[in-house]
Parts: C-alpha cells; structure tokens; sequence
C-alpha cells in the first residue's frame, strides 16, 4: 500500500496511507505500527495510529532522522495484508432500552423498527475500531448498518453516564467517561472503557472488533458488582 | 505542606506532560512552556521535567506550613516573600510560616513556581500534569482552590550554591523575546494554494480572546486553500505547535490539545518556539518563518545542550 512520511516539525513525522475510511488502509495503518514498534528505536515515544495514518513521537536528539526514515520504509515494505487484517474480537455486553438506554424508542420511531429489530441489527455485526479520540478511550467505530442510523439529538445531554452505547447518524460508539454528548442513547455496558486504576486502563484499541452482546439488567449488576467487588 | 491563601486566576500542577497515551485519546497535557518549566525546576534542585505550579496572569498567595526552597520562572510576574520583593528566576528560601504572594504578571502570560522536592501529588498514567476537562491529574483534575493543601515530597530549604542560583536575564528571558515564530510547513501543506502559504508566512496574526490551554485561535488574513481542497480531511494526530486551518483563519494546538483532529495543518511550530507562544497574551501578534525539519532539530538540540549546562 502506497505511504507518505509527512514531518509534523521536529518532534513528529506521520506516515500518511491513502486516504479513505477503510479496513484494508486501517489494517495497514495497524499492522504497520506494531512491525514500527517492535522494531525498538530509540528515542521513540509513542505511536498514534488514526483511520489513514500513523503519527510518530520521537526525540530527533536521540534517533536520527534519516535512521527514522529508513525504518519507517523498512516497516511499511514488510507489509503483509493477511497478518494484517487479524484485529481481535472484544465482546461488549449491553443492556438495551429502558432508563439505560432512553433513546431506543427514537431509533424505532425514526427506522420504522421494533426494538428487538433494532437490538438485533446492532448486536448482529463486529465493528472495527479505526482509532481512539475524543475523550480517553473512545472508540471511533465504523460498520453500523444504516437501517438503524438516526440523526443526533437536536439538544445536546449535558451528562451522559459513562458506559453508555449511542448513535449519531450512522455510527455507533460508547461513552468511556461521563461527558455531554448529543447521541442517541441505545443501551449502556456495564464494562468501564477507562479505569485509571486498572493496571490495563484501556479496554479497547485501534484495529480491534466490538460485538454488542444483549445482557439483561440482573446480567448488568451482577457484571457490575463483579468489577467493584 | 503549602496552604492555598487565594489561587490566582488559573493555577495548575503540570509537569513535562502525559506521554505513552495519546493512543487511547489521552491529552498530553503539561506545561505550556516548558522551558520555564525547567528552568525553575533546576533553581530548585529538580528534574527538569518535575510537576511545578504553572500560572496564568494572575497568582496565587501560598503559605509555606513547611520551610522549602523554590523558584520562580516564565512571565514576569511582581512577586513578595513577607513583603520583600521576589526576582524572577532565582533560588529562595522560605520559611515555616511565610507567605508568598504573586501578583499580576508584567510581561508573558504565564509563570512556573518549582518547590524543591516537588510536590507529594500521585501521578496519573505516569505524569502529574492537570487534565482540566477530564478532571484528573495534578490537584484533584482541576485548578488549585483557596485552602488546598498541597503536599511536598522532599522539601529542603537550603540547597548547595543558594546564592549563585540565579539566571542570566538572557536566560530565563527567552520565552518573552519578540521575533518570529518558526515553523515547519506541513503535514499538509499541499492543500493549500502557493498563495495561501505565502499569505501565512507574510502577515502578522493576532492572538484572540478564544485562547486557552488546548488551542490559541489566531484572526489575521484568511489562508486559501488548493483548488479542490477545504479545512476537512480525515481525522489523524495532532502535536503541540499543529497549525490548523478549519475555515481560513489559524488555530494553534496547545498543551491540552484532543490527540486526534479533522482538519488540515498547513504547519507546526518548532519545539523550541512553543515556550514564546505559550508567553502570548490575547491580542499579542505573532509573525511565522518556515524552516527545514533538520534546521528545527539542530535548534532543539542547541537548546537542550544550553539548559543541560544550566545544571547546577
């Protein structure tokens, strides 16, 4: 797949893939920076994968540039599109409706669906994880299925709960952290997305696969319970 | 422990930021001006990158419960230690009981107060930096409040060489001097047209009211873009100094930045520059010079050589 490396002044460089939302140029955006890393050059601070591009914190006083630059082409020729697509799957459980997720009704009325068929289409397909944003830990997802893309709401929540499971137009995404939003609230999981206490405090990362599973309120406090216990 | 009298108008824990997270979303946050920031934290006996006090235009009044050693850097701001006048970037020693009172700044816009030892705050995700719109980080995620107690870690109020702690003005100066701001163009230059860059690089923008920790929002002369192009592409990573270009008119990303953004950067301000934007009042004038990725490397290793030997 065809690159660029872009200098974001001295302390960045992005590698830019073409640019399109899609899983083969996430895949290799993804693949890419796990061959970067484990390459181990010094002087590298992080790696920050987005939907088309990777960008790359370094210290040009301990690496280089023209050292960055031949890895950055080294990593990017091994490509290797099969090993590349193999993102794992993180199952989310949910409970839809009701007072976790108060806009269901508003993703029937606008779709003309019952909420089975709702819960049905969104916990029916894997989602990709193109990149995280926002806010720690959002998930920026794609894959929804348009039968059930409604239009945000036209005034804004000042507090969502963090958990919760929404949909703006036709994407699908959770709330890592209470936040405002103007999202139409489906459901909401009892897992914490971000947990400063935990020694993972991230539950996803870019180039992953969600599924949605329907769980029932009991199902959700006793998952809650679990994690506070 | 020192004892919040009156906090100033925004007064913050921030070290030399939140690294290893901005992957999952995580600001990185830490001082806008990390010069200063290293400056006063080796008056004190620091790391440079130790967590410091930064303030914004107007301090705070602290009472030292325990006698320590600090230092005052960045802006310059009219300072008393029990009334006797206090000199910007200089070794002091406080004693149990006394109160440091800091003013209105009289140039820049922000200050940084190293205590020796640092504070005894627990870092978050590696880092004490405040992240004030998440709310964690530094000082309970938030601005420091008349009557917080904040802890010290290793307070000493007498360090090795007490009086010969002081910087040169040419030295602790440097985030106030009046020049061009350097830039690197890009990462995406080429959506803007020949004459948009020009436009950028020839006229002097000026620093709005809508400027905060996470952007300075500049008004000036409108940038054009390539034929075909506008202020959009698709979201990737935003560094410190990242000049974008939503609808004509600058936004420079800051310190508490969003990791990610949608819009074309036509440049990036140079590491070693950013200390001179974070020192920019609203209404301050900015003027841009582009310079290679390399030229900007050799400036930043020019100046990092010059603050190691500023070690005592």
């Amino acid at each position: 797949m065809k690159y660029d490396i872009r200098y974001c002044g001295d302390c960045a460089v992005t590698v830019v893939f073409p640019q399109e939302i899609s899983p083969a140029v996430n895949a290799a955006v993804c693949g890419f920076a796990a061959r970067f890393s484990q390459m181990g050059l010094p002087g590298i601070s992080e790696l920050v994968p987005t939907y088309s591009a990777v960008t790359i914190h370094f210290d040009p006083i301990l690496l280089d540039m023209g050292r960055l630059e031949a890895a950055i082409h080294e990593a990017a020729n091994a490509q290797d599109a099969a090993a590349d697509a193999e993102g794992e799957t993180v199952v989310v459980p949910v409970v839809y409706g009701g007072e976790y997720g108060p806009d269901l009704e508003n993703v029937c009325a606008h779709n003309q669906l019952t909420p089975e068929e709702v819960i049905a289409i969104h916990s029916g397909r894997e989602y990709l994880i193109y990149m995280l944003g926002f806010t720690p830990g959002f998930p920026y997802m794609g894959g929804m299925d348009e039968r059930i893309a409604t239009p945000r709401l036209k005034t804004p929540r000042t507090a969502i709960p963090a958990g919760s499971v929404g949909i703006a137009g036709a994407q699908t995404g959770v709330y890592p952290i209470q936040s405002p939003g103007g999202w139409q609230l489906i459901g909401r999981t009892p897992y914490k997305l971000f947990d400063m206490e935990r020694a993972e405090p991230f539950l996803l990362k870019a180039g992953q696969k969600v599924v949605f599973k329907p769980i029932t309120e009991e199902e959700y406090k006793a998952i809650e319970r679990g994690e506070n216990a | 422990m020192i004892k919040v009298i009156s906090p100033g108008l925004l007064t913050t824990l921030q070290d030399g930021g939140r690294y290893g997270y901005q992957q999952f979303g995580v600001p990185v946050c830490g001082a806008m001006d990390r010069y200063s920031l290293n400056l006063a934290n080796l008056l004190a006996g620091n790391e440079p990158d130790e967590g410091a006090l930064e303030i914004t235009f107007m301090g705070p009044t602290l009472e030292f419960k325990t006698g320590c050693a600090f230092a005052l850097c960045g802006g310059r701001f009219e300072a008393r230690l029990d009334g006797q006048p206090v000199e910007m970037a200089r070794a002091y020693s406080a004693a149990p009981g006394s109160v440091l009172e800091i003013g209105a700044v009289r140039e820049g816009f922000r200050g940084y107060l190293a205590v020796s030892g640092g504070f005894a705050i627990e870092p978050v995700l590696g880092s004490r930096s405040t992240y004030l719109k998440g709310g964690f980080g530094g000082v309970a995620g938030r601005k420091l409040q008349t009557g917080d107690e904040l802890p010290l870690r290793n307070p000493v109020s007498w360090l090795p060489f007490m009086d010969q702690r002081v910087y040169e003005p040419d030295t602790w100066r440097y985030p106030l001097e009046d020049r061009p701001i350097r830039v690197v163009l890009g990462p995406q230059q080429e959506r803007f047209s020949e004459a948009g860059i020009e436009t950028f690089l020839s006229n002097a923008y000026t620093v709005t009211q809508e400027s905060d920790r996470m952007g300075y929002r500049l008004d000036g002369k409108a940038i054009e873009y390539a034929e075909g192009c506008d202020g959009n592409i698709i979201s990737d990573g935003i560094v410190m100094g990242a000049v974008q270009v939503p609808s004509g008119k600058p936004i420079i990303m800051m310190a508490d930045r969003q990791t990610t953004g949608g819009y074309s950067k036509i440049a990036t301000v140079i590491t070693a520059d950013l200390p001179l934007l974070a020192q920019k009042q609203a209404g301050g004038k900015l003027c841009f010079e582009a310079v290679s990725p390399q030229e900007a490397a050799r400036i930043r290793r020019k100046q990092q050589g010059f603050l190691r030997r500023l070690e005592f």
